[in-house]
């Protein structure tokens, strides 16, 4: 029988880093940023069925990149401890630090413990009546968490459209220039034009009852821009 | 795997959560901490709530009584809540554990929603509230019951749907309206003799407010507006745009005029 060989724990670490990250950067971006109204999620998505962006609770929304598969069942996951703590306690009680916190927990233990690392980059918004509250947190596929503000991106080529955007956003953006900007940050990073059905946006929406998620649909997102 | 229910969810990962509120299928903790039937009686029961259909979809409404034996226990209590854009619930039976039932099935509901990306379907939402009651029938054997009455907006069949329930779960659908509670038959019989199908929104409002106040003239456990305090019933229209809550401005108007035209009419038999 052969005897398992020693690898030393650096080697493992960034291995499974190298790996998960080669995963991620093959998917498409997602743009996250805020508005005028609220928070505007803009995902580049193939697929009309297969979302990528999702409500997760009251003024909580989701957005995963990566494999769909794993991030889908995080977002389960997210509803279920979001719905669960609402349940017990009060919907005020349900929020985004909490479920990040929580996401960075578990992607923290399977980084560490499987061989295989989960594939995903995660965004967790939380939307609040005065802009300067928001919350957006981005979690890697290892735990680690940080605190965004104003923009992120997660997947493919974030570093590329990170930029583009640092150069041109400004807060309090009107819906339709925000849109706008999204759609050119995302065409600066592939040197293509978009096609609308590729186009998966939603809002965190400010001045909505209870429930703020709204998403935004082939013909309202075609009469804005072209407004 | 729990499938998309958040009542499926609870019931596997944490069944403490539900025996407390009396809606678990094994658990009869609470039904036996409170004992024999006595103990029952002492416990809030909401009573008389209505669902007709009309024009434009379907109305819901409920008294705001809870009663103790023969004490209030409550006047101000909410017996029907909107589950979605499109469907809400009433609830007869032990208060709390009504409005618990009410709070799971709305959580049910958006739950659903979220997960798979689509509503259910009514009769799906339907469905799901006859599994729900079947959990609570230990506790309902013990007397605490929770009858409700289901209505929603078929988008797919364009038209208002009314479902009633027993404490088993069956669940029945009705046609035209139908009301439960202590003073649902009170409510009924005015129903009965006034009801017409394709009524206008104004009018079948003012039949659904009036059927109340019979229920509540006939039966001590109901609720009848209570001008001193400005409490009054509660109704809501669920119609294809989704649902709306009636002002209570508006309910108070309807049943100003409403108590105008009965006292006009005992003065006239007096003379």
């Amino acid at each position: 029988m052969p005897l398992p060989y020693y690898v030393s724990p650096e080697q493992m670490m960034q291995d499974k880093a190298e790996y998960a990250q080669k995963g991620i950067s093959k998917g498409r971006s997602i743009i996250v940023l805020e508005y005028q109204d609220g928070i505007l999620f803009f995902a580049d998505n193939p697929s009309a069925s297969l979302n990528k962006i999702s409500e997760v609770y009251d003024r909580i929304a989701f957005a995963g990149a990566g494999k769909y598969s794993e991030f889908e069942s995080l977002r389960k996951a997210g509803i279920r401890h979001a719905d669960l703590k609402g349940y017990a306690y009060s919907r005020e009680d349900v929020t985004a630090k909490s479920l990040a916190n929580a996401y960075s927990q578990s992607l923290g233990t399977i980084f560490s413990q499987e061989i295989k690392p989960l594939e995903v980059e995660i965004l967790v918004a939380e939307i609040h009546d005065s802009p300067d509250k928001n919350e957006i947190y981005r979690i890697l596929y290892d735990g680690n968490i940080s605190d965004e503000k104003g923009y992120t991106v997660i997947g493919g080529r974030s570093d590329a459209i990170k930029i583009y955007l640092k150069e041109r956003y400004s807060p309090n953006m009107p819906l339709k220039d925000a849109l706008k900007l999204s759609i050119e940050a995302l065409e600066s990073a592939v040197n293509m034009k978009m096609a609308q059905e590729n186009m998966e946006v939603a809002v965190l929406d400010r001045n909505k009852n209870r429930r703020k998620f709204r998403r935004i649909k082939i013909d309202e997102l075609t009469a804005i821009i072209g407004s | 795997m729990w499938n998309s229910s958040f009542y499926d969810f609870l019931t596997s990962q944490y069944p403490n959560m539900l025996s407390q509120s009396g809606l678990n299928h094994t658990g009869d903790n609470l039904a036996n901490n409170l004992g024999h039937k006595e103990s029952i009686k002492n416990v809030p029961f909401g009573t008389t709530v209505l669902a007709m259909k009309y024009r434009d979809g379907v109305i819901i409404a409920g008294d705001r009584m809870a009663t103790e034996g023969y004490q209030v226990a409550a006047r101000r209590v909410e017996k029907v809540y909107r589950c979605d854009d499109y469907s809400a619930i009433a609830i007869s039976g032990a208060a709390g554990a009504c409005i618990e039932m009410a709070r799971l099935f709305q959580i049910e509901l958006e739950h659903y929603e979220k997960l798979e990306g689509m509503h259910l379907t009514l009769d799906g939402k339907a469905n799901k509230l006859s599994l729900m009651l079947r959990g609570n029938l230990p506790l309902a054997m013990q007397g605490l019951i929770v009858i409700p009455i289901f209505a929603g907006y078929d988008l797919s069949k364009n038209e208002g749907r009314i479902y009633k329930y027993d404490i088993t779960g069956g669940r029945y659908e009705e046609t035209e309206y139908y009301s439960t509670g202590s003073g649902g038959k009170d409510a009924r019989s005015t129903l009965k003799k006034l009801y017409s199908a394709d009524m206008p929104e104004d009018k079948a409002i003012s039949l659904a407010l009036e059927a109340l106040y019979d229920a509540a003239e006939e039966d001590i456990g109901t609720g009848g507006p209570d001008m001193i305090r400005g409490i009054y019933p509660t109704l809501k229209m669920i119609r294809k745009t989704g649902i709306v809550d009636l002002d209570e401005e508006t309910i108070e108007t309807v049943y100003k005029r409403m108590i105008a035209n009965r006292q006009k009419y005992h003065k006239k038999e007096k003379q």
